[in-house]
């Protein structure tokens, strides 16, 4: 188990990779061959991230005494004790043991902490890494997605004027993500959470030479800068109200007695969802991920589809007891959370149609996953939602990437109107993008399929009570995720080729990338196979992997989780809706049947299409509305402010000050300073004349004066004494 | 009183050095009489350390007298070099740092 406790090394290895590519990069080893540093630092993590996994699941298949979490009468005890009682933890875990091959041990986590970080007022600040099933699914996301990303980008961004910079930033950005993901405390979570966020900042500005790509950049800064200050007071409140910052030990206390910090849980719960919908793209805090599009296509694959916006899925999941109890998950069969993230679910997937940018397209459905995530974590299924990240961080990118292919090919453009027709002219990109369409939509037998029908369980039965509205909203999406998917299938691929020049397919280094994405998108499923699928083959051994290792059940069964039971009706009903969504779509646009023509026709249908093309309209009432509302208001005080008050401060002041120097002027300055000045040059003007008839130059002169004064002192000296 | 004659003596030699060195027009005599000065005060320390019964007023007047051999050489030396600028060893021709 050295790599568990040892996992500092994984984020460690690309901040070195970041500083020595940035300072010795150019000089020492060449602006256009800086990709070889950043790719083996990334390839040693993501090795490592491999170790790091297996080992956990061999201490989860074969948990050393140490390894089993002690759970005592009055509550969790997170010291990880080492007496040899196997089964202190089973006893208590009645809740969490059906649904499925779930362990009936409670594993603990590796809590390594190794040092005092700094001590203010009394309290220590740790730092330390916090490794379990969550982390190390997430490490391998992450080293998997950079690893690929790194490799496709000595391509896409080839002779890019700031290469060097690129690839230091996509370190930096893989070693912030490692270092959240694996944060002892929730002090490392916030520090973590603001470094991805900077790292975000640079890469959406790349280009920052045009001025949509620095707007957008500062968008999504300051769109991250409302929901930071909501993850700040959340933190702080979990704070006060635990008096610790260590996860382990917030986890561990509101697992051991539920309910009895429900008020403060519910305000940090409440704090923490602002922070989660500005970086993970919920409604209202999701506008700046489209517009973070700005950059470049790799990094959009990377940070704003894959991994940096899932951190506040992350964040919610790491946290879970502080939500779950917070919102009242177990209990309610609506809440904040769960409304937030089908609402943002439904939402994206209704933009997505309107969208002629491929990149939107796919942002618009990021946003939509993401709140499918949301949505599942908020009626409890947390393995579901989880299940989901992994899935959609490989289809997504590989969508992403796919994308970028093609922008490559077609001379730098993400206009789907001008292209059309390129199945023919790339093939690669086109059977990796159908693969992973199939993923996203949720097609039998492919990755999205399993995640996606979980999620829809997970909403229909709930946890105490099931959540009617998010099935209804989950069914509606999945219907939407397939429609609009298979529209960017047709305007890219198929038809006529719209554009100019001659289309290419993009080289090896792009479309191997692609190839082994599209393959997690066929197989990435099997990690969470529900039983009864495996039961004909004799493997139910293998099934609910996912579950089994990443769940934090150390945490989750003193809440009481539960896990609902594999539906066939409700993956029957999941798989239709997705079907129909692209056959509809299908013959729409291949066999021209249904409406064409609609929204130039039906005002109602032209409104409809002109709300979802202003996206809402959200960006004019946070900037018209919200921002020139509030500023007129408060423009006005300040200026009345400024009349009134300081102004007239100011002019009295001076005034007063303008009457005192007019006195002091004459007065003293004129008066008695210039006098006393003028009066002592007058004097020295005067014995100088008198005197300088003396300094006659003549050396007797002086003499004479010289033994007249001797003598005058010695007959002096003769009286007087 | 054997000291009171010695130190009259010196007081005279000293008045007519001072005369000199006020009155006389010609740099040389200057220095001369500044030489008539130093050797007054020499009969002056001889005379005190005699009376005293310490060596110290002879060893300072010894002191002096070499102290004055190098004074004159560098005297003169300024008084020749006086003579080479302005073809003149008149105190009274000279008189540069008139204010």
């Amino acid at each position: 188990m050295w790599m568990l406790e040892n996992a500092f090394l994984i984020p460690l290895i690309p901040a070195l990779s970041f500083a020595v590519i940035l300072f010795f990069g150019k000089r020492f080893i060449g602006a256009d061959r800086v990709h070889v540093i950043g790719i083996t630092a990334v390839s040693l993590i993501w090795v490592l991230s491999l170790v790091a996994a297996f080992q956990w699941t061999q201490r989860v298949e074969h948990p050393s005494p140490d390894a089993i979490a002690q759970i005592s009468a009055d509550g969790h005890g997170d010291d990880h004790a080492d007496d040899g009682d196997d089964h202190a933890g089973a006893a208590m875990d009645s809740e969490s043991g059906h649904g499925g091959g779930h362990s009936s041990v409670l594993i603990s986590p590796v809590v390594t902490t190794y040092s005092k970080w700094w001590s203010n007022g009394g309290v220590d600040f740790a730092v330390g890494t916090h490794v379990d099933g969550l982390t190390v699914l997430l490490l391998v996301v992450v080293a998997s997605i950079s690893l690929l990303v790194h490799i496709y980008s000595t391509e896409y961004v080839k002779g890019d004027r700031r290469y060097v910079h690129y690839y230091a930033f996509l370190s930096l950005f893989t070693a912030a993500m490692l270092f959240f993901v694996m944060a002892q405390n929730i002090v490392q979570l916030v520090v973590g959470w603001e470094l991805v966020g900077v790292c975000s900042f640079g890469l959406i500005g790349h280009w920052w030479e045009e001025k949509p790509n620095t707007d957008a950049a500062l968008k999504a800064f300051l769109t991250n800068r409302v929901g930071d200050i909501g993850l700040l007071v959340g933190m702080i409140v979990l704070w006060g109200t635990f008096g610790t910052f260590s996860i382990d030990g917030i986890n561990a206390a509101i697992s051991a007695s539920p309910g009895t910090q429900h008020l403060a849980l519910l305000v940090a719960a409440c704090c923490l969802m602002a922070a989660v919908a500005s970086k993970s793209g919920q409604f209202p805090l999701h506008t700046w991920l489209p517009d973070a599009m700005a950059g470049p296509t790799p990094v959009s694959a990377l940070i704003h589809a894959a991994t940096m916006v899932v951190a506040g899925v992350y964040m919610i999941a790491r946290l879970y007891p502080v939500f779950y109890d917070g919102f009242s998950i177990g209990t309610s069969s609506i809440n904040l959370m769960a409304l937030i993230g089908g609402f943002t679910a439904l939402m994206g997937a209704g933009l997505a149609f309107a969208q002629w940018d491929i990149k939107k397209v796919l942002a618009y459905s990021t946003v939509s996953q993401l709140g499918y995530m949301v949505m599942a974590l908020g009626v409890g299924a947390w393995t579901a939602a989880i299940f989901h990240l992994f899935t959609h961080a490989f289809f997504k990118a590989c969508l992403f990437l796919g994308a970028g292919s093609v922008s490559h090919a077609a001379h730098h453009t993400f206009d789907m109107r001008k292209m059309g027709g390129l199945k023919k002219f790339m093939p690669q990109t086109y059977w990796t993008f159908v693969i992973a369409t199939l993923a996203l939509s949720g097609i039998f037998p492919f990755a999205g399929f399993w995640s996606k029908d979980e999620i829809l369980l997970g909403a229909k039965v709930g946890q105490q009570n099931g959540y009617p509205l998010m099935l209804i909203f989950g069914c509606a999406v999945a219907f939407m995720t397939a429609a609009y998917m298979t529209r960017v299938v047709w305007y890219t691929f198929h038809g006529e080729y719209r554009g100019h020049g001659h289309p290419h397919e993009s080289p090896k280094v792009m479309t191997v990338p692609l190839w082994i994405l599209a393959g997690m998108a066929v197989v990435g499923g099997a990690f969470n196979l529900p039983g009864p699928v495996l039961e004909p083959f004799g493997l139910e051994g293998l099934a609910h992997r996912v579950q089994t290792y990443a769940e934090p059940s150390v945490y989750l069964s003193g809440l009481g989780l539960s896990h609902p039971d594999p539906s066939l009706s409700m993956a029957l009903i999941g798989l239709g809706l997705a079907l129909s969504g692209i056959i509809v779509t299908y013959l729409y646009f291949w066999r021209k049947m249904g409406p064409h023509g609609l929204t130039e026709r039906n005002k109602y249908a032209k409104a409809g299409y002109t709300f979802l093309e202003n996206k809402y309209y959200l960006d004019y009432l946070y900037n018209d509305i919200i921002v020139a509302s509030i500023k007129k208001p408060i423009a006005n005080g300040a200026n009345w402010f400024n009349q009134n008050v300081l102004d007239k401060a100011v002019n009295t002041a001076g005034e007063s000050a303008r009457d005192s120097g007019r006195w002091i002027y004459k007065w003293i300055d004129q008066g008695a300073i210039d006098g006393s000045v003028n009066a002592a040059a007058r004097g020295a003007d005067a014995s100088g004349e008198g005197l300088r008839t003396i300094q006659s130059g003549k050396v007797q002169n002086y003499g004479q004066l010289l033994f007249g004064a001797a003598a005058v002192l010695a007959i002096v000296f003769v009286i007087v004494i | 009183m054997l000291l009171n004659q010695f130190l009259i003596l010196g007081a005279v030699l000293f008045c007519i050095g001072v005369y000199g060195v006020l009155a006389r027009k010609n740099a040389v005599m200057v220095l001369m009489s500044i030489e008539l000065m130093l050797n007054a005060v020499n009969i002056n320390m001889v005379a005190f350390g005699f009376q005293h019964e310490v060596v110290s007023g002879q060893v300072f007047a010894l002191f002096i007298i070499a102290v004055a051999a190098a004074e004159v050489g560098v005297g003169l030396a300024i008084v020749l070099l006086l003579y080479r600028n302005q073809t003149s060893i008149d105190v009274e021709d000279f008189d540069l740092m008139k204010g």
